[in-house]
This record gives structure tokens, sequence and C-alpha cells, in this order.
């Protein structure tokens, strides 16, 4: 049993079909990247398995826990990193992190902090209000934030978005670690050199269906590609 | 099409939005609404005063002073015996009088020996708002006519009284019937006099507080949004009751404290009044007492629990900072309504219609509870503060409900926009 089961997913916004019956699994430290053209269902579905939009039909597990049934207990397993996420702003980056770090860690709270801080690495400038940051310091934050919480799954939509060359080095860097040392990471990115990198398996998603599943190695070969981008405009036409 | 055409077009179309119009409907209604009360109570201005007359004295004055009643009012009662008086009183309370004007035996008699006839006026006072005490004003001018005739009558005739007598042969002694009490030697323009600026000063405090804490929580939801921290906190663990309790407690806690500073302020206020004016409120008995601060403390209290429930439901629907300022709007009128209905009819004396219309705002119920408060009106005062209650409860309840749905993060998808996005992807 994987980490995520996707079964049949369906989602509709009134008559809109977004998400059209796709299926997949992503094991234990594995890193599985969704990749697709704008409007394809990458960031419905990441945000119907981080339990913040309904089902219209089909079922997700995570950890084996039902995610219409048990949604409150898939919260404390998974971290979501919306793609266009921010802090509070009248909290400096620290507070904003022990606010989050609250919701998890009770006794080892600063270790957590201190995790999130390092994540960050932001040095005196976590001191500071996150209003105050450049949109490259509140994306370091918000890795920070979601990776620190030690996450069974972290869902990370766009990643290094507003990240400059060196700093998205580094996020992808420590996304590799992170599932290394045992958390299984879902991502979406339009950067297909960062995929190719990055993810164990891929699917390509296109007009909310699922057109193509593989190691990037094995889509490669099978597309005859250099690479992943060389893929994805073969198979998304 | 020229560029200004253009761009005239494209304001249009950004500004012919429901957030544009509907503010200036509510209003057209809301003006329409108090227009048609406003013309309810010019109807009863422009009728005769109800009113009863007891003459025991039944001289050529006293009938002067009948005589101008029974032409300028509309008598319901009138009778020759003092002992009736009872009955008159009751009389009037059932045919919605005014007063009933007793002469006494020696009016004439005293007002030829240079003392002023006394002419005992009892009141019976319906409500304490700017337009309540309207109706007692006519019956006002009723005894002005009646001391300028009796006045003429004594000139004219060259009876030998003294110039003061002459000029103004009659004095009153006031007895006024308010919500059960009997207040000796007050009339209605006393008693409405004491409690006006409790009338105009309390709703609008009331409405400052409603709309600065509601702004708040409404301000918060549409932050979230705006900043895009929502979803972030909807994936953390935390049942979305709870934040929706933590963002009204919160924000209650601040409204708490605007509650504290009002009621201090208030009871002050109260104080400072107590002793001044031509009445004092201590010696007719009518002051709060520490256990209806509290019950009015409450009635705040739950009133800002519903105003903030009901800025939650209204900050779901807010996109951005600006869509939540339009927001405010409809809380404000909320406000505003009760406000300007309190400070001008008190609740017992409006129409069936309008009573329902203004129970049924819940912003208006710490407007009308001191002044209940203070004529031992508790059965408005609590089932307000229930009925109040009940509100919170229902908007908290479709608040987690909107906080479990889609709507929150996706908000509504119009079917003329889902047709066009299915006619751009067969293209």
């Amino acid at each position: 049993m994987g980490v995520v089961e996707v079964r049949n997913l369906v989602k509709h916004y009134g008559t809109i079909e977004a998400v059209k019956g796709i299926s997949f699994s992503v094991e234990k430290g594995e890193i599985f990247g969704l990749i697709g053209p704008n409007g394809a269902g990458k960031t419905t579905t990441l945000r119907i398995i981080s339990t913040l939009l309904t089902i219209t039909s089909g079922s997700i597990k995570i950890m084996n826990y039902d995610l219409q049934k048990e949604p409150d207990e898939v919260r404390k397993i998974i971290s979501y990193l919306p793609e266009d996420a921010g802090a509070y702003k009248n909290l400096t980056g620290k507070r904003y992190l022990e606010f989050i770090a609250n919701f998890f860690e009770k006794n080892n709270l600063q270790q957590m902090v201190a995790k999130g801080e390092e994540i960050a690495d932001l040095g005196d400038r976590i001191n500071d209000k996150v209003d105050t940051y450049s949109k490259g310091m509140m994306r370091k934050l918000l890795v920070g934030r979601a990776l620190m919480i030690n996450p069974k799954l972290a869902i990370l939509d766009e990643p290094t978005s507003g990240l400059d060359v060196n700093n998205a080095q580094e996020i992808r860097r420590l996304i590799k670690s992170t599932a290394k040392d045992g958390t299984t990471i879902l991502l979406s990115s339009h950067n297909m050199l960062e995929v190719e990198f990055l993810c164990n398996r891929i699917a390509l998603i296109s007009d909310g269906v699922i057109i193509e599943e593989g190691t990037p190695k094995n889509l490669m070969e099978k597309y005859n590609a250099k690479n992943v981008e060389e893929v994805f405009t073969k198979v998304v036409k | 099409m020229s560029a200004l055409g253009n761009i005239i077009k494209k304001e249009l179309r950004e500004l012919m939005t429901p957030s544009t119009f509907v503010p200036i409907i509510i209003i057209a209604i809301l003006f329409g609404s108090l227009g048609n009360a406003i013309g309810s109570i010019e109807e009863e201005l422009e009728e005769k005063p109800i009113i009863g007359y007891i003459d025991t004295d039944n001289s050529n004055l006293s009938q002067i002073a009948t005589f101008i009643l029974e032409v300028n009012a509309d008598v319901v009662f009138n009778s020759s015996d003092l002992n009736e008086k009872e009955i008159g009183i009751e009389e009037l309370k059932e045919k919605d009088g005014i007063a009933l004007l007793v002469i006494p035996s020696n009016f004439s008699e005293n007002i030829l020996n240079n003392k002023s006839g006394d002419l005992e006026i009892y009141w019976i006072m319906k409500g304490a708002g700017v337009f309540d005490s309207l109706s007692s004003s006519a019956v006002d001018y009723l005894i002005t006519i009646i001391n300028k005739n009796i006045s003429y009558e004594l000139i004219s005739t060259n009876t030998s009284v003294n110039a003061t007598i002459a000029l103004t042969p009659t004095s009153r002694d006031d007895t006024t019937y308010f919500k059960g009490r009997v207040l000796v030697g007050v009339s209605p323009n006393d008693v409405a006099g004491v409690l006006s600026s409790q009338s105009t000063i309390i709703p609008i405090v009331m409405m400052m507080i409603i709309i600065m804490a509601g702004s708040i929580v409404i301000s918060s939801m549409a932050l979230e949004k705006e900043n895009k921290t929502l979803e972030t906190l909807l994936t953390l663990p935390v049942k979305r009751v709870s934040i929706v309790a933590g963002k009204i407690i919160a924000s209650a806690i601040i409204g708490l404290i605007l509650a504290i500073i009002y009621i201090i302020g208030f009871s002050y206020y109260m104080t400072s009044f107590q002793f001044s004016g031509p009445v004092s409120l201590i010696s007719l008995g009518l002051v709060l007492s520490t256990g209806d601060f509290l019950i009015l403390g409450l009635s705040v209290f739950v009133t800002l629990i519903a105003a903030l429930s009901l800025c939650m439901f209204l900050g779901t629907m807010a996109k951005n900072f600006k869509s939540a300022q339009t927001l405010t709007f409809p809380v404000t009128i909320l406000a505003l309504i009760p406000m300007f209905m309190t400070m001008f009819k008190d609740f017992d004396t409006l129409p069936l219609a309008l009573k329902g219309f203004l129970f049924a705002i819940p912003f208006s119920h710490p407007m009308m509870a001191p002044r209940a408060l203070i004529f031992d009106d508790y059965m408005l005062v609590l089932s307000g503060i229930i009925y109040v209650l009940i509100f919170s409860i229902i908007m908290i309840f479709i608040v987690v409900y909107i906080f479990k749905t889609d709507r929150l993060l996706t908000g509504s998808i119009k079917k003329k926009k889902v047709l066009n996005l299915k006619e751009q992807k067969k293209r």
C-alpha cells in the first residue's frame, strides 16, 4: 500500500470537469511529480489531496486514511505548500514558524522551529517582520514551514517558484534529502529540468486526464527524447 | 471605437457589479421604509388629540376650558364627578388617549381671588422617543389656548384680578402614567427630556461598536485570502469550527473590551444626569440596578457575537481587503436602522410590523435594552438576548458549513462563465 492512493478521482466546479477520473499512487520516500500545461488539473489534484477541496467522485487514501472520512487525521501527517502562498505579515519569520509548529509539536516546539529556521536560511532576518521580506525570502520561509514538521507527505506546488538559481538549487537539494529521510513528496512544477532532477516518477496530466506516467528515464526512452521537456512537448500537443 | 470610448466601456463593465448597486438599493429601501414610518407619525399629528376631562367647577371660566377641549380635541370621556377620575384614566388607556384634564371645584374661585386656577393633568405616556412626545405637545398647546382664552375673558370683562393672574390665570399639576409607573409632578416632556440624551447617544455608541468589531472580522477573513494564508491555515491539523471560533472569540474579546468601556462610560453617564435637569431620575425610581447593568452587558456581548458571526459569514465572501470594505455596508445598514428607529420611537409605540422588523434585527436589542430595563421590561430584553443568541448559533453553523465546502476558496462560478470556458475548450 502506497502513501498516496488516488483512485478514479473526479472533480467538478459547477459544470466544469477539472479532473476526469485520474488514478495514481506514490510510494514511501518517493518524489512524484505532476506535470502538465496550465489548467490541466494539477493544482486542483494537489488541493484535493491537501483536504482543501471536496471530491466529486473517486477515492483518495493517505497512509490508509480515507481523505473524505478522516480529513482531520490526514491533516496531521501532510504539509502543503501552495504555489502563491503567503505568511502573516505582522509576525516575524520566527513567530510565524512558532505559530505553525504549535499545531504539531507541543513538547519539542523549539527543535521544530530551529529546523524551520535552518531550512529557511534567512539568518538574522528571521527575526524581522514577514512584511519586509522579498518574494524569495518569503518562499524560503514557507519551504521551511512546510518541511520543518517532518510530514509523512509533503505536497509542494511549484516549490521553487520565485527563487533565484542558487536558492532554487538549495531547495531542490533539501527536497531530495527530505525524501531520503523518509518523507514522501508530491510536487507539481513547470520547470522540466527541476522535475527531471528531483522526481523518481512523473505523471503527465492534460485536460484533467493522466496521459502518461513513469520514471523520467523510461519516458525519455519511450519518446526518444533528450530530456523531460521534449517528452512533455511530444505528449502534450 | 476611440481610445476614450474603449476606456469608458471597460470602466463601466468593472463598475456595473452587484456590489455597486446593492448598497444603493438597500439605502433606497431604507429611506422608503423610514418615509413610511414618518408618514404615519405625520398622520398621527394631524389627528385631534384624544383626551378626557372632568369639570367639577362648572363655572363660566371652566366652561371656556371645556369648550376649547371639545372643539380642538377628540373628547372620549367627560364627567363632572371627581370620583370618576380612575374610570376616566382607564377609558383613555383603552382608547389610546393622551391625557385626562381635571378642573377642580375651586378653579374659577381661585382665579377670581388672585390665585392661579389649578389644572390637574393626568398624562398617559406611551413612549419616550423623540416622536413619541409630539402627541403630548398637542395637548400642551391646547392648555396654552385655554390659558389665553381665560386671560382674554378676564381682561375683556374687566374682572378685578391682578395683572399676573390676568395674563397667566392657570397653573398645571402634572402626573404621568408611563410603563406601569405613576410619576407625580412630572410631564411627558420632562420624562422625554431626561431620557432624550440616552435615546440618541446609546444607539450611536452601540452602532459604532458593532461596525468597528464587525469590520475587524471581515477584514481578517479578507486579509487571509489576500495574503494567501488561508490555504495553509485550512491544511493544518485544526478543526474548521476551531478556526471560526478562534476568529470570533478573538474579535469578541476586543469587542468585550469595547463593551466594558461602553458600560463604564454609560454608568458614569447615567450617574451624571440622575442629579441634573428639572427631574431627578432617582426620585422617580428610574435607575438601573447592578443586575440591570449585567443584563445590559450580556445583551451587548451576545449582540457582538451575533455581529461577528454575521461578519464572518460576509467575510467568507470577501475576495480581498477592498471587497471587505464593501461587505461592511450591510452591517452598517443593519446597525443604522435600529439606531434611527430607537432614537425616534419607543418600541411599544411602533406599529406591529415595524416592531417585528426591529426585533428581527439583532443589533436593535442592546439599543432598546437600557430604556426597557429602566422600566422593568425584562421580557423584551431577555427574549431579545435569547433571540440574538439563537441567531448567533445559526450564523456560526452556516459559517462552519461554508468552511467545509469549496466555496471559501473557489467562490461561485457563474453559468455564463462556465459556458464560455466550455466553448474555449472546444476550440
